[in-house]
């Protein structure tokens, strides 16, 4: 468990982080989201002393990090590994050996090191990569790299800052995807930094909102998609304005996640109306099609009585991966 | 006055020296080049990793006064004319090396003149090193001797080998240079026979070969920096 308990930064005069208080329970992929210079990557830093908080202190399983002397902080963090925007791995090493640079810090034998990133450059894709340099590899690939050899010395807690950001929206998914993967079969705590509410809505299940400094709302994710209270996660969660539009009379509004599968080639609202006749309103919608996969949410207004909402929902959900919820009145 | 310099008579006598002294005189350029580079490696190498990695926001932070001392240090001695530097060492030279004259005792000036060099070459080669990686190795628990070791000398190596292309042929020229002081080599057969006995010829020629040596150097140096760089695959 990590808890982050009254946390403050300041760079010279400029405070980057204002009182944050988070608490990241064990198997979470616990998501803060933020503008850039909300103080995301500065929290994330935080988590393993790369940056000192000025006030507050970050508990990890119990264990208060500002106490401890460098030694002990280099042992933390081989349990709390870090996976970047920019991938940054050793440019003259091998895949294969930037995996095995961890190990290598902690002695462990060549070979054995080698074994080791070789099981983990099978886990995430790349068996076949171990003798190319990076400069050979795709961004995503890169990643993956980055991954296993954040994953070599078996950590508790792996932070991703920014991790998908430089990539395209097809890669992104299968990055988070992996991580996914690692939070489920490795029972690895997650905590994503990004700036992308597709991330958010793809991956965690928890989600603090920074901005300027300060944690405006944290949460479920699904609390906070269906019912965001405060103006900053307002606008991450209708980034088009569309919580401005009023609502009529009777309105009821639901929001419809795609995440990549196919069920985009169904005419939904077409049939929303003939097979359940319902009359939808489209609110706010964004789709992104990249290689043939479609990614994005909509908004639908639709009047009449909950029972007409729920039909809507059921139908929705019957048709298969797309995700339905509710937007309360509340929220705009 | 080309007329003179290329007359049969001449060209034969300057063909004489050729044969007799100019195998001997390049093989000593080199050897005084190589050795002396190595040399200037050796101590100016480290030095490089302290001036990189030891100020406030550095790896390996040293006490400010301390920094500064040998910032300072290494500035006066690259500020001295290696004319004068070479004099100026003659004590130290007898003192290890027995005597100041002659084609080894010029290896002692040589490398007093250039390890400050070689070890602002190396600086800068560890500077180009993207901070993030730093920051990476940090975050996976390296100490800031791994930190050294395993990333700054490994990552900065092509651009070293840049650099160090750069020392050698700086130090080429300065080994022709220590002539004036009893070194020998190329540098002495352009001096004794084209500077004090005019023959321009034979200078030409020790001329020539300094810039073939050069060539070489930086060919040689041009191709491992290539090889070695890992981000051009």
């Amino acid at each position: 468990m990590i808890e982050i308990r009254n946390l403050s930064k300041t760079f010279d005069s400029v405070e980057a982080l204002k009182n944050v208080s988070i608490t990241i329970e064990d198997g979470d992929i616990f998501g803060i989201i933020g503008m850039s210079g909300a103080g995301k990557s500065t929290l994330v830093r935080t988590i393993n002393m790369l940056e000192k908080p000025t006030d507050g202190t970050v508990l990890i399983d119990g264990v208060d990090l500002s106490l401890l002397s460098k030694k002990e902080l280099r042992e933390v963090r081989r349990n709390v590994t870090m996976i970047f925007q920019h991938f940054n791995l050793l440019q003259q090493r091998t895949c294969l050996k930037n995996v095995c640079f961890p190990l290598e810090l902690i002695g462990v034998k060549k070979d054995e090191a080698e074994k080791k990133a070789m099981e983990l450059l099978t886990l995430v894709g790349l068996p076949d990569k171990a003798d190319s340099y990076p400069s050979q590899l795709s961004g995503g690939q890169q990643q993956r790299v980055a991954i296993a050899r954040a994953l070599a010395t078996n950590p508790k807690v792996l932070l991703c800052d920014e991790a998908t950001s430089a990539l395209d929206p097809k890669t992104t998914a299968q990055i988070l995807e992996l991580i996914r993967k690692i939070n489920k079969e490795l029972n690895i705590t997650v905590v994503v930094i990004t700036h992308q509410m597709s991330v958010v809505e793809d991956v965690c299940n928890k989600v603090a909102i920074l901005d300027q400094g300060e944690v405006k709302e944290q949460g479920l994710v699904t609390d906070i998609f269906s019912s965001p209270k405060s103006a900053a996660a307002k606008r991450l969660v209708f980034p088009d304005g569309a919580s401005s539009i009023e609502r009529g009379e009777n309105e009821h509004r639901i929001r419809l996640i795609f995440n990549g599968s196919d069920t985009t080639n169904t005419p939904m609202i077409a049939k929303l109306a003939m097979e359940c006749g319902i009359a939808a309103n489209i609110i706010a919608a964004n789709t992104k099609v990249i290689e043939g996969d479609t990614y994005g949410y909509m908004v639908l207004g639709i009047t009449g009585t909950h029972e007409t909402l729920g039909r809507a929902v059921d139908f929705i959900k019957s048709t298969g991966k797309i995700e339905v919820m509710e937007v309360p009145d509340d929220v705009q | 006055m080309f007329n003179n310099v290329f007359s049969p008579e001449k060209i034969a006598e300057a063909l004489d020296i050729f044969v007799t002294e100019f195998p001997l005189a390049t093989w000593e350029t080199f050897y005084v080049t190589f050795v002396a580079t190595l040399f200037a490696v050796v101590i100016g190498l480290p030095i490089g990793v302290i001036l990189a990695t030891g100020d406030k926001k550095g790896v390996l932070p040293l006490p400010g006064w301390l920094y500064r001392v040998i910032n300072i240090i290494i500035n006066l001695l690259r500020s001295v004319p290696f004319l004068i530097l070479m004099i100026l060492v003659v004590p130290f030279t007898r003192l290890i090396v027995g005597t100041s004259i002659g084609t080894v005792a010029s290896i002692v000036p040589l490398v007093i003149a250039s390890f400050p060099f070689v070890a602002r070459l190396c600086e800068s080669s560890f500077r180009e090193v993207n901070h993030d990686l730093i920051e990476t190795a940090e975050s996976m628990g390296s100490s800031p001797f791994q930190i050294i070791i395993k990333v700054l000398v490994p990552e900065s190596v092509p651009s070293l080998i840049s650099n160090m292309t750069i020392a050698i042929t700086t130090i080429l020229g300065y080994s022709a240079m220590s002539a004036a002081i009893g070194g020998g080599g190329l540098g002495k057969i352009a001096i004794n026979y084209g500077y004090y006995r005019y023959k321009t010829l034979v200078m030409f020629i020790a001329v020539i070969f300094l810039i073939l040596l050069v060539q070489l150097f930086q060919t040689i140096g041009d191709k491992l920096a290539k090889k070695a760089d890992k981000r051009l695959l």
